[in-house]
């Protein structure tokens, strides 16, 4: 798991309360999600540059991110032009590329890259556990946020001892082919995390108990005021209004 | 097996939200306090494991592992995944907020119906128990990419050929999930046959 995440950082959106963060980004992502005005779509764009500029992502990793949706994208772009069935727009021999077809796909595109830009600049900015507490404090139940976190804490854990029997497994030799031996060798690697990770699941809970665990989860995370917090619940509702203005009212 | 963000309309994406939530409901009230660890952990080794690429001819599949989850956690699949897909939005951005719901669908609800139709023959012979986990392993894949399909089909009819697409391509990660779950599944009646509660 590449590690240079957008969660470490000083500026200006990585200060902002984590709660009002998630409730924004939910919030705009709703009216993105469901807009398809072309106006309105490159409002968005142009307001998660925004934002990205703000929280100063690295811009090459922004990119990276991008690559798997663009290349679901592409698959779109290849497929619907031709396939899409209204007024066509360029005939090429045998192949009509229709208005409503390439409309469409240059909707989705906006849309995917606003969303994503947008999720990367205001939620990606904080760690998973801040954002279990974020979610605990706006009163969602105490179980998913224990196993949020729960699963947060031992990814790494589970993560390294996958890395290990891999490693194993190379110094025996394995090398992965397409034939049953490989993956019955794969299912038994899976078969034994998955006995490790209840494994340890059970010794972790024993010390939960000793804890005194009883289900109830307090988060002693502290959200302190900052003077940047009003400014950005500003913004958010400006955007807000601007974008549901402009896909529905103009 | 997730779809992206800005691709489905409204409806599908509030219906794909209601499912989850009402998934994640009962799922968390099965859930009792003290095996709230099993199942994080064992959402973490899923997250793990939907990172291994097995080889495929020249190209390579990752790994969905639905079917298996299903078996293990039954309701508590949907919880379960919707973590998993939280930390995977969080940590790589491999999907969003909006289509958090309808991709949480897309995996548990086909792990939960594997659950109820191949649960019991997990327990019988090995012949049956592997027979069983082969059904779960690729039904569970079959029945996601065909809700990935009418998720799509039901935002925009011309989506035809694209979801066709879809289904297509996992037709091989079906069977080598098949096949996978069926060799894990008798790995694990071998090793520690108490983790199938």
């Amino acid at each position: 798991m590449n590690q240079d995440s957008f969660a470490e950082g000083h500026s200006v959106i990585h200060r902002i309360d984590p709660r009002l963060r998630l409730v924004g980004a939910v919030a705009l992502a709703v009216v993105v999600a469901v807009s398809y005005d072309f106006t309105t779509l490159i409002t968005a764009l142009a307001l998660s540059l925004l934002l990205a500029l703000m929280a100063q992502l690295d811009l090459r990793t922004v990119i990276r991110r991008l690559l798997a949706p663009i290349l679901f994208l592409l698959l779109l772009w290849a497929v619907l032009p031709w396939s899409f069935k209204g007024e066509s727009f360029l005939t090429w021999g045998l192949i009509t590329l229709t208005r409503p077809g390439i409309t469409l796909c240059a909707q989705i595109s906006l849309k995917t890259i606003a969303l994503m830009v947008t999720f990367m600049a205001l939620l990606a900015t904080m760690t998973v556990d801040t954002l279990g507490h974020a979610l605990n404090r706006l009163r969602f139940p105490d179980k998913l946020v224990v196993m949020l976190l729960i699963t947060f804490r031992y990814l790494f854990v589970i993560e390294q001892e996958y890395r290990r029997l891999l490693r194993a497994m190379k110094i025996r030799n394995f090398q992965p082919k397409t034939n049953l031996h490989s993956y019955r060798t794969y299912a038994y690697l899976i078969g034994i995390l998955f006995v490790r990770a209840s494994e340890r699941a059970r010794r972790v809970h024993g010390a939960m108990i000793c804890r005194g665990f009883s289900g109830k989860f307090f988060s002693l995370r502290e959200f302190s005021p900052h003077p940047w917090n009003g400014a950005f619940c500003f913004f958010i509702t400006f955007s807000l209004i601007l974008l549901i203005i402009l896909e529905w009212v103009v | 097996m997730h779809i992206s963000e800005g691709v489905l309309n409204g409806p599908v994406l509030v219906a794909g939200a209601s499912i989850a939530l009402a998934g994640t409901v009962v799922g968390l009230k099965k859930l009792e306090l003290d095996n709230i660890p099993q199942a994080g952990m064992l959402a973490a080794a899923f997250f793990v494991a939907s990172l291994i690429h097995v080889p495929v001819g020249p190209a390579s599949v990752h790994l969905i592992l639905n079917g298996i989850v299903g078996l293990l956690l039954g309701w508590a699949a949907f919880p379960a995944i919707l973590t998993a897909l939280l930390l995977q939005a969080m940590m790589f951005q491999y999907g969003g907020i909006t289509t958090l719901g309808v991709n949480t669908v897309i995996m548990a609800l086909p792990a939960v119906i594997c659950y109820y139709l191949f649960k019991p023959f997990i327990h019988k012979t090995h012949r049956s128990a592997m027979i069983g986990a082969f059904a779960c392993g690729a039904g569970s894949v079959l029945l996601g990419a065909i809700l990935v399909a009418a998720a799509l089909m039901f935002t925009e009819k011309n989506f035809l050929e694209v979801a066709g697409l879809v289904v297509i391509a996992h037709i091989p990660v079906m069977i080598i999930e098949g096949v996978i779950t069926a060799f894990c599944v008798a790995f694990l009646k071998k090793v520690k046959p108490e983790i199938f509660m």
